[in-house]
């Protein structure tokens, strides 16, 4: 129950910056189609791609702690963890195209086209939202890697997975406000073959 | 008791049981947690008063004469950061709810005994920041941090500033999560919702309140900090930005604040009345819904502090009657205590003079919010004394006397001992004028017009200002007594029994300081809140 709440509460983190988006998209839109535009739709799709199967590889390796299969267990929970560095690896070099690009906000900012001091805010939000999920993907990659390390020394079975579960909840979690930020920040009035 | 009690030096309890800083600061035992709240809190609540005084030293000339303008606006944004965020918000959750919510239930700790600690630890980090801020020159943006002044413009620890009260906010949320799984998981057998006392329920509606709106405030503080470490303008109106998009955030949480700061007064409002009438509280279960309704409630006003600050007039409508909606279950409340007194045999311990105080100033604190809420007469005084006067009868009237007496009450349980009570009586009298001297004047101020946030006024203003001050004075000499004496009680004060009080409530059913465990077996209850009827002893042996 604790975790439920806890994802509660992150659930309230995040809802202030998607009201933010919410007021300012409403206000520009077009600024914020124009920024859309400039995120690596690949990129995005992969990385989305990658989180999907990482909540896959998660809700599998709690399966496994219920039925007491510690090597399943371990192995899955390592892929979970690769899948996501990959995802961190993506967004890495993501975020550096942006930073060459003059895409983050501050002085160095530049756009060529209309309303540029609105695609920066575009790009504010951009930064702020992902940069705060990347850090609860981080957290959640050490996380998941201490449950791992604890499943390899058997600490977890059919009597006891409860902290499985949990980190399984919280890493669904940070799926899940990816699922909605893909589409928020990378499929503004997106069309197909961009 | 036929007997005197046992002294607690001689009979094993969570006090005695291990000594040494270790067996402090690694403690997981929510009573030792509480504490350390309890020191925590009682530091800053001196730090917010000392900015307390030099606003009040200042303001007795209406010459800016004592400070700088820009540093009294570090000296009132300072005194509210630390007094809300540092003693406000968690007084009594954290010392008076985390001692006595799950011995009121039952149970032996709360649901997540280490999350307790590590929420102290939080507190103590914030805290540290915010120590840091004040020593480095403070922020002066107010404690309402608006852009784009505080993300453009000011040359203060904004961002220090905001990183001391993020941290804090974790304490709260987590000691918030704790309190609910707790109420819901962790009851004794027949402990049903119905049974629980008032002041779990207040809790529990207090911490629903700080885990859904303490991360909003997280968040906000942090796009601030983005903003002024990295430019981002999410806040700057010259790029696109809304500083009014901040107002609605930040008034989203903060709002609510000011229930998770009322709600547990509430909550020993009623145990104190219940107790001192002998009479069950009126309306029992009026009193738990309308704890709950002052929470859903509480998050549909936010905008009533942003009347003047451009929104539309259909929105200040709407907020408006919501302001009017949420005084309501107040009321309720205020009128099911008098109600309970109604017929009841009265006594007047000092914890029953604080809460008196509580029902008259709340009352008063809450009338005046309607003044507010009213459109018309808020653009009159918006962001005068009136507003300052109307939140500090709330805070100080209400939630401050409410955990004052709080302590009184519950400290026979805490620390085995009673306070000396001609002392209590004349604090709490002493406490009551000087409130009033200090806070009713600037009723007045603000009707007249003073500003809020100013630090010199028209002339014409001095009196009531010098009031002001001197009712100030009274407040802190109010305000110290209880310090001297509840530690002077602890080596020489009067050995408490179980239940010194008479009063109902699991914790009178256990030893004062109760065992580590709280219970020498696990309670079982068959009999409702507030029983004073029938109040059985159930036999705890010591």
């Amino acid at each position: 129950m604790g975790m439920w709440v806890f994802l509660i509460t992150e659930i309230m983190f995040f809802g202030g910056m998607f009201t933010a988006y919410m007021v300012y998209r409403y206000m520009y839109y077009q600024a914020f189609v124009a920024g859309s535009e400039k995120m690596d739709f690949w990129w995005g799709t992969i990385n989305t791609v990658v989180l999907i199967c990482s909540s896959l590889t998660m809700a599998l390796a709690v399966r496994s702690s219920q039925i007491g299969q510690r090597k399943a267990l371990v192995v899955l929970l390592i892929i979970t963890m690769l899948f996501g560095c990959v995802f961190m690896g993506i967004k890495a070099i993501e975020y550096t195209g942006h930073w060459k690009e003059h895409q983050f906000p501050g002085t160095n900012f530049h756009f060529e086209g209309p309303d540029p001091q609105h695609v920066e805010i575009f790009f504010s939000l951009y930064w702020a939202m992902t940069g705060f999920h990347a850090l609860h993907m981080l957290i959640g990659i050490i996380i998941v890697g201490v449950i791992a390390f604890y499943s390899w020394r058997g600490k977890y079975g059919p009597d006891y997975y409860n902290p499985v579960e949990n980190v399984g909840l919280y890493w669904h979690f940070v799926d899940m406000v990816w699922i909605y930020l893909y589409p928020l920040l990378y499929l503004i009035s997106h069309k197909h073959g961009g | 008791m036929a007997t005197s009690p046992t002294p607690a030096a001689e009979r094993e309890n969570y006090l005695n049981t291990e000594y040494g800083i270790r067996s402090w600061l690694l403690t997981t035992d929510h009573k030792r947690i509480a504490l350390l709240y309890l020191l925590l809190i009682t530091f800053f609540f001196f730090i917010g008063g000392f900015f307390a005084l030099l606003i009040r030293l200042e303001l007795l000339t209406p010459a800016g004469d004592l400070v700088q303008a820009d540093t009294y606006n570090k000296l009132f944004t300072m005194h509210g950061q630390v007094m809300v965020f540092f003693f406000l918000i968690p007084a009594i959750p954290a010392v008076l709810g985390n001692f006595l919510i799950p011995i009121m239930i039952g149970a032996k700790d709360l649901a997540f005994p280490r999350i307790n600690l590590f929420s102290w630890y939080l507190l103590v980090i914030g805290g540290l920041l915010m120590m840091y801020t004040i020593l480095t020159g403070g922020a002066d943006t107010g404690w309402t941090f608006y852009p784009p002044f505080s993300t453009a413009f000011a040359k203060s620890q904004v961002v220090t500033a905001a990183l001391a009260i993020f941290v804090a906010g974790f304490s709260s949320i987590l000691t918030g999560l704790n309190f609910i799984v707790t109420i819901h998981r962790m009851r004794a057998p027949g402990m049903t919702w119905s049974r629980l006392p008032l002041f779990v329920w207040a809790n529990y509606a207090t911490s629903i309140i700080q885990v859904l709106g303490t991360p909003v405030l997280a968040i906000t503080l942090m796009l601030v900090a983005l903003d002024r470490l990295f430019d981002f303008g999410i806040f700057d109106p010259q790029r696109g930005g809304d500083p009014l998009l901040f107002q609605h955030l930040f008034w989203f949480y903060s709002h609510p604040a000011v229930y998770i700061m009322i709600l547990p007064g509430m909550g020993v409002v009623s145990e104190v009345v219940s107790c001192f009438s002998r009479k069950r509280i009126f309306g029992y279960k009026f009193m738990a819904l309308a704890l709950i309704a002052i929470a859903v409630l509480g998050f549909l006003v936010w905008a009533h502090h942003m009347f003047v600050a451009g929104i539309s007039l259909y929105a200040a409508l709407v907020f408006s009657l919501l302001s009017y909606l949420v005084a309501v279950p107040s009321a309720i409340k205020v009128f099911n205590w008098t109600a309970t007194m109604y017929k009841g045999s009265i006594s007047y311990a000092t914890p029953m003079l604080y809460a008196f105080g509580f029902i008259g100033l709340f009352t008063m604190g809450g009338l005046t919010g309607l003044f507010l809420a009213a459109l018309g007469v808020d653009v009159h005084v918006t962001d005068t004394y009136f507003v300052i006067a109307h939140f500090h009868y709330i805070m100080v009237g209400g939630m401050v006397m409410a955990y004052i007496g709080g302590l009184h009450f519950w400290w026979p349980k805490i620390s085995g001992r009673m306070y000396p009570e001609a002392w209590g009586k004349l604090a709490a009298l002493i406490i009551f004028v000087g409130f009033n001297l200090t806070f009713f004047p600037q009723f007045v101020l603000g009707y007249l017009g003073m500003p809020r946030r100013y630090w010199q006024y028209s002339p014409e203003f001095q009196v009531l200002n010098v009031l002001s001050t001197a009712g100030a004075t009274i407040l802190a000499v109010g305000y110290v007594l209880p310090m001297v004496y509840f530690l002077w009680s602890m080596r020489y004060g009067k050995v408490a029994d179980e239940n010194p009080w008479g009063a109902a409530g699991l914790e009178w059913m256990t030893a004062s300081p109760p065992p580590i465990f709280n219970f020498d077996e696990t309670p079982v209850v068959t009999w409702e809140a507030y029983d004073y009827a029938n109040l059985k002893e159930v036999a705890v042996e010591p």
